[in-house]
């Protein structure tokens, strides 16, 4: 041993060590690559000798590689054993390691939990952190709750610096095992008082970033938080409660009118920038919810205005920064107080730093009125203009038709300078956001009538100088604004003065090299320009011009019809016909115009965007019924079977697949050409599409056209927005002095468009449009369902923490304990089976304990009713989702079943069927659930959420109805227990009593899966995709015949099956969250196989526990 | 504070601290993509980005880049102090720290950051107390190294 020890101490001079690694790479710069191989080589040697040392220097050297980029997951068990030595100086290193290496899906992690275990409670203090330390990076939620109890005995560790960690990591352990955080957190509220200020402060930093998230529960800490601001000195604690506090006020307005005068002080006190910035923004948080309810505070927002400005002046381009960041947090409440900073957020556009220009601009935003809105958007186009990034000019140019285009165009006077606004954006080369300007000058046009001539005037001009945009045709994004310009054109034809010359530009033959859309709305416009340039002529008699005119179109169409867009292609070919047809009238003198007109006639109204989501299902109409009834199992019982499972493969001797050999095979690919060959649909594969472009005949025919190139360098009669500026100023100087005429002589007639309001200072109303302008609101359909939007992202591990923590704890929440080789830990839902509890009213408040013991003698005979009812159901009802579970009383009996909801995967159906068993009229029933994190009931809006529903009906002896409660779960992949309460008022005819039924709703895993039919090709392709993990199941002495087996599976867990061969069969569900559930079950000698694959395994093995439950039962 | 990186003028990963598990492969085109961001901005520039739905915090020191990565509602002057503050401890520890310091003793560096922010929570706020425990932690490693040999 001695020797061993020698050689490896001697080995080891020769062994690089990290040092070396690191020069080693240094000098190797230019085969770097190849250096390191040789590196891990070498470092893959180390690793498998015995030496523990060698050891821990290679995984030094892999973690300085894994930071580099390599990949080292292939050393995590040599990581593990290095973890594991008892000498700190290794275990540093090998925890170094986890901490970097290890992620969730590491699978050796599986193996550390008890070494971190051994090293928590290690008597020297820095293994203990080092795990610690270790543990925060890599903490698995398995590793969160095995070890949950051990880090919390440590927070009451005697030195402070094992405390201080504790706590710290409590957090990490909440996100992971969210069940720990309610048997935790009141000794985690005692850290808040600890004697080290450094394990107080640790307990502040978690709280607070739990209470950042669910603000609400911990609405009852407030007081000792305030106590602590006022107390503490620690600027790091203080920016941390003062963030928590911001958090709290909105759910506590009383709180905020507390705080305010602490934090004022605060503000004039400090001179830590960091501790004022986040006071500052507290007060904002607080004033912002306090809006509503207390007018009066505008010092205290005067003060935040004026300590930001002097942010913005401060030549740090940090707090500029800053600054500008929470001064447009102010603007949302008080625009008017930041409004009287405006010179110096314009200032802020000069600055040098793209971020701080960007932060000026989204102040910008909530700045303009109808009075300064022309002015700022000058500056703007100015700063388009000298912007040199493409990034920031895009910026720009989003946020002038953000800020023009706000409040549906609140601000906007004058239309006319907007639009050449537009037209003069589509000037900027490269910019991405075309479609952006073409959406805009569409929606402008179509909802702002009395601007359509002028917008349509814009467009022709556009059109015909569409080559100015279109330099690089196919990167170049601003050709999406010919898309609007062709469109609008063509639509509001009427407006044109030479619909003609449009007419041409549009069909010009360079149009061909614009993207295949906006060809086929320039095709589509041509056509109806058409109509528009006919019914001109015919209405002049003058029918050579609209001869001429079907010519030009019969001439220029047919380059469209060759496109290769199908889509440009077919509007081109009908269009073309039907010009040819009108051609062909005309020469018999026949009048067309008319005709042609109806094709196009009718106005297009703006439709909301969510106008189609929100058309209310009519009455009568079932979107899940099938049409047709779907085609039946046994269809294709006669295919052959296919292996699904892949070990079974060998087994299933498939008869029709015999070998094929080489020949066969050519043969049949000589086959399959031939009939590709043959087949007009089939698309050969080709290198370019240009090429069978070229086979196709009639490409001769093809018109070549003669490319003007005079190129004319300014585009001719654009409009400059700068003219409207002046034009707009001088208006409404002619306007006050209107109006100061006015005043003088009173009698004179009012006059002029738009005029609303009498004299006063220019103020806001004071602007009257330049138009009369008319925005066309958007249509909704009749009876449109009012619907929120806000969808919360269900995979935010913080909401899992949303937990009521002043509620007493219940003896059943308790961490889990390991004792010394004890059994592994049962999973939330597989504790024991305790379906309901029938229980006599008004006893139970006291005594719980008690109570609780006698709930589990009553279990047995519980069961056995079960059984009886189950039947029963079982007969009346054929449905298939029957997941009968039931309440039973003397009075009433309750029967319910759990129904998902294919369409809302976070939603199923719990019917009741109640039925009333005794002499007695029931009435004024309450059904109550207590909801858990993961499920709860749907209560109508408004209703707390402790609220119960009422059952929409009473019960006169001997009646049943049904009664449906809608649940929202969350996670599906755990089965579910749900306390409820039901209350009904018992009336016979001299009295009536008030009774309470207690249960317990069970959502299995079982009631989220839905029949789903699975063809075998599909099912084959999902087992292949290898997205699924298996597992399996083997039940003994089942001794029914094998289709009764299967018939249970399918009815009690909604599985269908897939096919069958002998005594093996597939099987399918579906998870209404879309979870695919296959299973394999084969038969012989009285026992049964399930292999079973699905995506989520956790649902897999619980679905697999309540099948073997089932199969137990019988 | 989701991860801290240190790397060189050079886009050379120093250092690299991850508060949240992130699968391998996103890391990388993390660190990728936000070292071209951050190496691309002037030094005139203030030391905040918005980048993806993270605010980033960086600072230069010499040749070094510090870059945090918190979340919308974090203070952003804290979190250059909590930068600067671990600038100050390797400097302390190493004793005026350069680049070198940290690649030859990235480990040492790492226990620093460890022991000075603890799952992206900073742990204490003293940098006494730091330097105290890192000492203490180093003469046990001393002493094993001493005694195993």
């Amino acid at each position: 041993m001695a020797l061993k020890i020698v050689k490896g101490s001697i080995d080891r001079m020769f062994d690089k060590n990290l040092q070396d690694l690191v020069r080693g790479i240094r000098n190797h710069k230019e085969d770097e690559a190849k250096y390191i191989s040789t590196c891990i080589d070498e470092i893959k040697q180390e690793l498998k000798q015995d030496n523990i040392a060698v050891k821990a220097n290679a995984v030094c050297k892999l973690t300085y590689l894994q930071m580099l980029g390599y990949d080292v997951s292939w050393a995590a068990f040599n990581i593990v054993e290095v973890m594991s030595s008892s000498k700190f100086t290794y275990k540093r290193i090998g925890y170094l390691a986890a901490s970097q290496c290890f992620h969730e899906g590491t699978d050796v992690i599986m193996l550390t939990t008890n070494q971190i275990r051994k090293d928590l409670s290690s008597p020297n203090q820095y293994d203990t952190g080092v795990a610690l330390t270790g543990l925060s990076c890599f903490v698995t939620p398995d590793l969160a709750r095995d070890l949950a109890n051990d880090i919390m005995t440590l927070m009451s560790h005697t030195k402070p610096y094992i405390r201080k960690k504790a706590v710290l990591i409590m957090y990490k352990v909440f996100l992971k095992y969210p069940e720990s955080l309610r048997p935790a957190f009141p000794r985690l509220k005692e850290k808040l008082e600890d004697p080290d200020p450094g394990v107080q402060s640790a307990a502040v930093n978690v709280i607070c970033e739990l209470a950042r998230r669910n603000p609400k529960n911990y609405l009852s800490l407030a007081p000792l938080f305030f106590k602590l601001m006022t107390s503490s000195t620690n600027n790091w604690v203080l920016i941390k409660i003062i963030k928590l506090f911001g958090a709290l006020t909105p759910l506590e307005p009383r709180l905020g009118k507390k705080l305010i005068e602490p934090l004022t002080n605060l503000i004039h006190s400090t001179s830590a920038m960091s501790l004022l910035y986040e006071c500052v923004n507290t007060v904002i948080a607080v004033l912002i919810s306090l809006s509503s309810g207390m007018p009066n505070h505008s010092a205290s927002i005067q003060l935040c205005v004026q300590k930001l400005r002097i942010l913005i002046e401060d030549s740090d381009q940090n707090l500029k920064y800053l600054g500008l960041l929470a001064m447009s947090k102010i603007l949302k409440t008080h625009p008017k107080s930041v409004q009287s900073h405006k010179d110096l957020i314009l200032q802020c556009l000069d600055d040098k730093d793209e971020s701080i220009r960007l932060r000026a601009l989204d102040l910008l935003y909530g700045m303009v009125s109808k009075k300064n809105l022309m002015e700022i958007v000058k500056k703007l186009m100015l700063h388009v203009d000298k912007a040199e990034g493409t990034t920031y000019r895009d910026e720009l140019l989003t946020k002038i038709i953000d800020i023009c285009s706000q409040s549906n165009y609140q601000y906007i006077t004058n239309f006319e300078w907007y639009i050449s606004i537009l037209v003069e954006l589509t000037r900027l080369e490269g910019t991405r956001h075309g479609h952006l300007i073409a959406s805009q000058m569409l929606d402008v046009a179509i909802r702002v009538k009395a601007i359509r001539a002028f917008a349509v005037a814009q467009m022709a001009m556009l059109l015909d100088n569409a080559h100015l945009l279109t330099g690089n045709m196919q990167r170049n994004g601003i050709c999406e604004v010919l898309y609007a310009a062709a469109w609008i054109c063509g639509e509001f034809s009427e407006h044109l003065e030479d619909p003609n010359q449009t007419l041409e530009a549009m069909l010009r033959p360079k149009v061909a090299t614009l993207p295949g859309h906006i060809q086929a709305v320039y095709v589509q416009n041509a056509a109806k320009l058409f109509a528009t340039v006919l019914r001109k002529h015919e209405g002049a008699t003058d029918s050579q011009a609209a001869q001429e005119t079907s010519q030009l179109l019969v001439e220029r169409l047919p380059l469209f019809v060759q496109s290769a867009n199908l889509e440009v292609q077919e509007r081109a070919s009908c269009i073309l016909q039907l010009v040819k047809y009108i051609q062909k009238l005309q020469q018999k003198d026949v009048e067309v115009a008319e005709e042609v007109s109806a094709l196009f006639a009718g106005e297009l109204n703006p439709v909301a965007p969510k106008a189609q989501k929100k058309v209310p299902v009519p009455e009568g109409l079932d979107l899940d019924a099938w049409i047709n009834e779907p085609p039946s199992e046994s269809e294709s019982e006669d295919e052959k079977p296919k292996a699904v499972f892949a070990k079974e493969e060998t087994k299933h001797s498939r008869p029709r697949h015999t070998e094929v050999d080489e020949k066969e095979l050519a043969r049949r690919r000589e086959a399959r050409k031939q009939e590709q060959a043959n087949n007009p649909f089939y698309i050969k594969s080709s290198p370019s599409s240009q090429k069978v472009y070229q086979d196709a005949p009639g490409v001769e025919h093809i018109p070549v056209v003669q490319i003007d190139l005079s190129v004319p360098l300014k585009v001719p009669g654009m409009p400059m927005s700068d003219q409207y500026l002046k034009l707009e100023e001088e208006r409404r100087q002619k306007e006050k002095a209107e109006k100061k005429k006015k005043e003088k002589k009173k009698k004179r007639e009012k006059h002029g468009k738009g005029k609303k309001h009498d004299s006063g200072p220019e103020s806001e109303e004071d602007i009257t449009p330049a138009h009369h302008v008319d925005i066309v609101t958007e249509e909704m359909p009749e009876n449109a369902l009012p619907s929120d939007d806000d969808d919360k992202d269900p995979n935010d591990p913080h909401k899992a923490l949303d937990i009521d923590l002043d509620k007493p704890l219940a003896d059943t929440e308790k961490l889990p304990v390991r004792t010394h080789r004890s059994e592994p830990l049962k999973s939330p839902g597989e504790d024991g089976d305790v379906e309901s509890v029938p229980q006599e009213p008004k006893k139970r408040s006291s005594k719980e304990k008690k109570e609780k013991k006698k709930d589990k003698d009553k279990d047995r005979k519980v069961c056995q009713l079960d059984f009886s009812v189950r039947r029963i159901t079982d007969s009346n009802k054929n449905g298939c989702y029957l997941e009968t579970k039931w309440v039973v009383y003397t009075h009433l009996w309750a029967v319910y079943d759990i129904q998902g909801n294919l369409q809302d995967g976070s939603q199923v159906v719990v019917s009741v069927i109640f039925e009333n068993k005794s002499d007695s009229f029931l009435k004024s029933m309450e059904f109550n659930v207590l909801d858990s994190l993961n499920s709860k009931l749907q209560r109508p809006e408004g209703a707390g959420p402790h609220d119960g529903l009422v059952v929409p009906f009473q019960l006169p002896p001997g009646v049943s109805n049904e009664a449906r409660f809608i649940f929202s779960v969350q996670s599906i992949v755990m089965p579910q227990k749900l306390k409820g309460t039901l209350t009904f008022i018992v009336k016979s005819e001299d009295s009536s009593t008030h009774e309470k039924l207690d249960f317990k709703l069970h959502f299995t895993c079982t009631s989220y899966l839905i029949t789903t039919p699975c063809y075998s090709d599909a099912y084959a392709k999902l087992l292949e995709s290898g997205d699924l993990k298996s597992s399996s199941l083997r039940l003994e002495g089942v001794n029914m015949p094998f289709h009764h087996l299967l018939a249970r599976i399918c009815f009690h867990h909604h599985f269908s099956v897939v096919e069958r061969i002998d005594s093996c069969a597939s099987m399918y569900s579906r998870s209404i969250q879309g979870h695919h559930v296959c299973l394999l079950v084969k038969t012989a000698d009285q026992t049964v196989s399930i292999d079973a694959k699905c995506d989520e395994p956790s649902l897999l093995g619980n679905v697999l526990d309540e099948i073997k439950q089932t199969f137990s039962q019988c | 504070m989701r991860f801290m990186l240190l790397f060189s003028r050079q886009g050379k990963l120093r250092l690299q601290k991850w508060y949240t598990a992130t699968a391998e492969r996103d890391k990388k085109k993390m660190v990728r993509e936000l070292m071209q961001v951050v190496l691309a901005r002037k030094p005139k520039m203030c030391s905040f980005l918005e980048w993806r739905d993270l605010k980033i915090v960086y600072k230069r020191y010499a040749s070094l880049y510090f870059c945090c990565a918190v979340e919308e509602q974090d203070n952003e002057l804290i979190t250059l102090e909590v930068i600067h503050r671990f600038v100050e401890l390797l400097d302390k520890y190493f004793g005026s720290v350069c680049e070198l310091d940290i690649i030859f003793n990235f480990e040492k560096a790492y226990f620093i950051l460890d022991e000075f922010l603890m799952g992206g929570e900073i742990q204490d706020t003293s940098k006494k107390g730091v330097l105290k425990a890192i000492e203490q932690a180093d003469l046990l490693q001393e002493g094993v190294w001493g005694g195993g040999v």
